[in-house]
């Protein structure tokens, strides 16, 4: 099995298994393929020690993923929240940030529903 | 979308002039405007801009890291007092 930035890839073409690793989806996944020169459609347990490494160079030279992206990630949030906009203050108390409608949904970011008794009449 | 970069950063004419007038004179006196719209500039570092949220001027101390933001994205216009805490308390 493959080791790519703290990322276990699972046997499956290369193409799918390196969108396992936060920061790399789909399109960034072939575009690697194609500067390394690997078959995108190559199961990762054929692959080469040799070809595995070059893809783990290519990843740690040219991308940002996993623990600095999710950094960078909670500092632009943070960056939001201290500076106090309006942005900042949604996501403080955990509310949608861009505009959506909160009188019902917007369950993603509100959490599971929290029953009110006598709510009704 | 974003804004068009050929047109710069939208800012109220009105508050424009007012800004640059004071940066020649070196006085900075305080600002009150609607324009909550006006995106915030480097020009207007350090200044303290009074934002009317619909009802009251909201001053803003405008620093370093709120250039690229809006006005109004720091005079908020709602107020969130909380619901009561029990319905059926409330209407008896």
């Amino acid at each position: 099995m493959a080791r790519i930035a703290g990322v276990d890839l699972p046997n499956k073409a290369v193409k799918i298994a390196l969108t396992y690793i936060y920061g790399i989806g789909r399109v960034s996944a072939v575009e690697i393929c194609q500067k390394t020169n690997i078959n995108p459609d190559e199961r990762i347990n054929n692959l080469s020690a040799d070809d595995v490494n070059e893809l783990r160079k290519m990843i740690e030279s040219e991308y940002k993923v996993e623990g600095r992206l999710r950094t960078e990630v909670a500092l632009n949030i943070k960056r939001l929240m201290d500076i106090g906009c309006y942005r900042g203050l949604r996501h403080r108390k955990g509310l949608p940030v861009r505009g959506q409608r909160t009188k019902t949904n917007a369950r993603t970011r509100k959490g599971k529903k929290k029953t009110v008794a006598g709510k009704k009449k | 979308m974003a804004r068009s970069i050929k047109k710069g950063p939208f800012i109220d004419k009105k508050l424009y002039k007012r800004i640059s007038d004071s940066n020649k004179t070196g006085q900075k006196q305080m600002i009150k405007t609607y324009s909550r719209t006006s995106t915030i500039i480097p020009e207007m570092v350090g200044y303290t801009i009074s934002v009317y949220n619909g009802k009251t001027w909201v001053p803003v101390f405008l620093t370093e890291n709120l250039v690229g933001h809006k006005l109004g994205e720091f005079a908020p216009t709602r107020i969130f007092r909380g619901h009561t805490a029990s319905d059926k308390k409330a209407k008896k």
